[in-house]
């Protein structure tokens, strides 16, 4: 039981399928409380999918995904969405609302969400931006933000609710050094700083296993290995060593599943 | 400061059509907001009625006082029935010897029914004065159109087949 | 034989399904409880449908009116009838020209631009975003566009069909020199408010709901690509104009065929 006090994400034995395509045979992970948990795995293998499973916005074909105890695809509408507001996203793009600015991108859940005074959100939006180094970009519109500005923007308005838990998907994707340094400082110090649960979902190894404090590989439609980092790097499965040493051929292929080579070549007339 | 300037042109944007209707409704269509005013209905048998159509007007020498409400066939005698809509501000005005008949407007133009308005006895008009027969419930007595009430004298629509038959029939005679 | 019946079947329901996806979707822009805050979302989206779309329908009015009368002109002055040039512009545009001509642009000019705008929110994951944040995208930017777009459709017919019928007495009146009396009073003794104004108001508003909600939904259900973007706009622009003409034929037929 304390067990389940101190599990904010819960998935048991998931399925899910796109179409003809299955994406995961059966899934069971745990986050805890507190902690940082990054999901790994290759492109493609549908580590976003995952995140919008545990927001409510896909529902799966079997097996259950609790937050803080609660079945989010059995829970009503109503209920779903104050569930949301305990959750947020960083999506990959950011996701800012590009016809309004920085600031307003920030108050935009507080406005939504909150009654609070426009002085207040204006010092609560303020304390956000400050947070991750943006309160003088506070006027700018997106698109005048640079890539991995856009996103420490979306992680102020992310973090505005205060939420319990947030979900960062690849954070780390095609940013400069430097800003994925800031990146990876500012999720460890608002974890750290909010109390927060937070999941990464990326496939940038060495950032992610400076942070993490568990880890799940994801391949072949299942979880291959998990672990804390330290477990993660000793682990001797193949697919693990593949994933973490960027082998290019190994359990996962580097050829796209296809009928031979020479029949290809035969086939083309 | 920009939502400012939206709401101002969102606010031109709704003056504007507001206008517009407005002048769709005065100087564009004819009855405009007066249109729906209360009516009282009037019957008049016709053996012809021509080209005469529900909606068209009822005019008293050029002015509209009515609609042609409906056309119908009177079930045993067979010539057309016409209901007509007067407004009410025409009530107790036209008196029931008033004639009506189906006249049309230019050469191409479209028919109406015109309206003459009959006379009043002088001593009709003293019983309108002492015995109120217009202001009480049964109207039988009433010597104005009142609702409900047949014109008894209607001159039908003029067919130009029927003049042009007249016509070479009256030749033939001389 | 069977893969063709099997593709029809595969088309019907395809159809079906996304008549039905499209039904929920109106349903839900259209309940979605309107809030306070939602009513400043709905004026300033009445700014983006309406009031830039007010320049491109005042002119195509103007013009429309303009060429009306001088093609009624042409054909009415070798009967003597040059007097009901009045009510012929009138009518046609009352009618007609006012509602689908403002339907067509209004399809071009805002349908589209709602198309790509939903499609680019979807695309860039804001819709998600909003979902995630616990706001129904539906009610957030679904809800906003479609009143403001039912509401400023009707209004730019109207806008229309004034500036439309001044346009005719514009080139019939001051240049061809039809009696303005005549041009305005055969107008108003054949014009009928109810008939005619009120007719053209519904087809507008019929008109406006068929092209928004289209609009949206194409918006809402592309596929959040570039080529999945435009293919919706194009679609959103064939469709409405289609959905346009065709329903006009039908109200017209209820409307004025049978009498």
């Amino acid at each position: 039981m304390t067990d389940k006090l101190n599990t904010t994400i819960s998935i048991d034995a998931m399925k899910f399928t796109r179409g003809d395509r299955t994406i995961y045979e059966s899934i069971s992970l745990d986050v805890k409380k507190g902690n940082i948990t990054a999901i790994m795995g290759p492109s493609g293998i549908g580590k976003t999918t995952l995140l919008k499973l545990i927001g409510g916005q896909l529902y799966p074909d079997n097996g259950t995904v609790e937050f803080l105890g609660e079945n989010i695809h059995q829970v009503s509408r109503h209920r779903l969405y104050e569930l949301r507001r305990k959750m947020s996203m960083l999506f990959q793009s950011g996701a800012l609302f590009t016809n309004i600015s920085v600031f307003d991108n920030v108050a935009f859940p507080l406005r939504e969400h909150t009654k609070l005074d426009e002085d207040i959100i204006r010092t609560i939006v303020m304390l956000k931006l400050e947070a991750v180094g943006l309160r003088g970009a506070h006027d700018l519109m997106p698109s005048e933000l640079s890539g991995g500005m856009a996103r420490r923007a979306a992680l102020a308005r992310a973090i505005a609710l205060d939420p319990e838990l947030i979900m960062y998907d690849e954070p780390f994707a095609g940013q400069d050094p430097i800003s994925m340094g800031v990146l990876v400082k500012l999720i460890k110090s608002l974890n750290k700083a909010l109390d927060l649960t937070s999941i990464v979902v990326t496939h940038d190894v060495t950032e992610v296993l400076s942070i993490a404090d568990y880890v799940y590989i994801l391949a072949n439609k299942r979880i291959i290995g998990e672990g804390t980092p330290q477990q993660i790097q000793n682990s001797d499965s193949a697919l693990v060593k593949q994933f973490l040493q960027g082998k290019a051929d190994g359990p996962v292929p580097f050829h796209f599943p296809a009928t031979g080579l020479e029949e290809s070549l035969m086939g083309a007339k | 400061m920009i939502n400012r300037k939206i709401e101002l042109f969102v606010g031109i944007f709704v003056a504007l059509a507001i206008a517009a209707t407005l002048m769709l409704a005065l100087s564009v269509a004819n009855q405009g907001m007066t249109g729906s005013g209360e009516t009282y209905k009037l019957i008049a048998r016709f053996d012809n009625i021509g080209g005469l159509k529900a909606r068209s007007s009822v005019k008293v020498g050029g002015v509209v006082v009515g609609r042609v409400s409906q056309i119908y066939l009177h079930e045993q005698d067979l010539i057309p029935v016409v209901e007509l809509e007067i407004s009410s501000e025409y009530k107790n005005t036209f008196p029931d010897t008033s004639s009506l008949s189906i006249l049309t407007s230019g050469l191409l133009g479209e028919q109406f029914i015109g309206l003459i308005p009959g006379f009043i006895f002088p001593e009709d008009l003293e019983m309108i004065e002492e015995d109120k027969v217009c202001e009480t419930t049964s109207l039988d007595n009433c010597p104005y159109l009142t609702n409900g009430e047949e014109i008894l004298d209607t001159k039908s629509a003029l067919v130009l087949e029927d003049l042009i038959g007249q016509f070479l029939f009256n030749q033939g005679n001389e | 034989m069977i893969q063709m019946l099997q593709k029809l079947g595969r088309n019907t329901i395809s159809t079906f399904s996304a008549v039905g996806a499209a039904s929920i979707m109106l349903f839900g822009a259209i309940f979605a409880a309107p809030r306070l805050k939602n009513i400043g979302l709905t004026v300033h989206q009445m700014y983006v449908v309406g009031v830039q779309s007010l320049l491109i329908i005042m002119v195509s009015g103007l013009f429309i009116g303009m060429v009306m009368a001088l093609q009624g002109y042409t054909i009415l002055v070798n009967y003597g009838a040059e007097g009901s040039l009045g009510p012929m512009v009138a009518l046609s545009i009352l009618r007609e020209l006012g509602p689908v001509v403002t339907a067509l642009l209004f399809a071009g000019r805002a349908g589209s631009a709602l198309t790509a705008e939903i499609g680019l929110m979807k695309a860039t994951e804001q819709l998600s975003s909003l979902e995630m944040m616990a706001v129904d995208p539906l009610r957030r930017v679904i809800s906003p566009r479609f009143w403001a777009g039912v509401i400023s459709m009707p209004m730019l017919a109207i806008i229309f069909s004034a500036v439309g019928i001044l346009g005719g007495h514009l080139v019939g009146v001051d240049w061809l020199g039809v009696d303005a009396g005549s041009y305005w009073s055969i107008m108003q003794a054949t014009v009928d408010w109810n008939e005619d104004v009120i007719n053209g108001i519904i087809k507008a508003i019929v008109f406006a709901l068929v092209v928004v909600w289209i609009a949206l939904y194409k918006g809402y259900s592309c596929i959040p690509t570039s080529e999945g973007i435009s293919k919706a706009t194009t679609e959103t622009v064939v469709f409405s104009s289609l959905a346009i003409l065709g329903l006009d034929f039908i109200l017209t037929a209820v409307m004025f065929g049978i009498n």
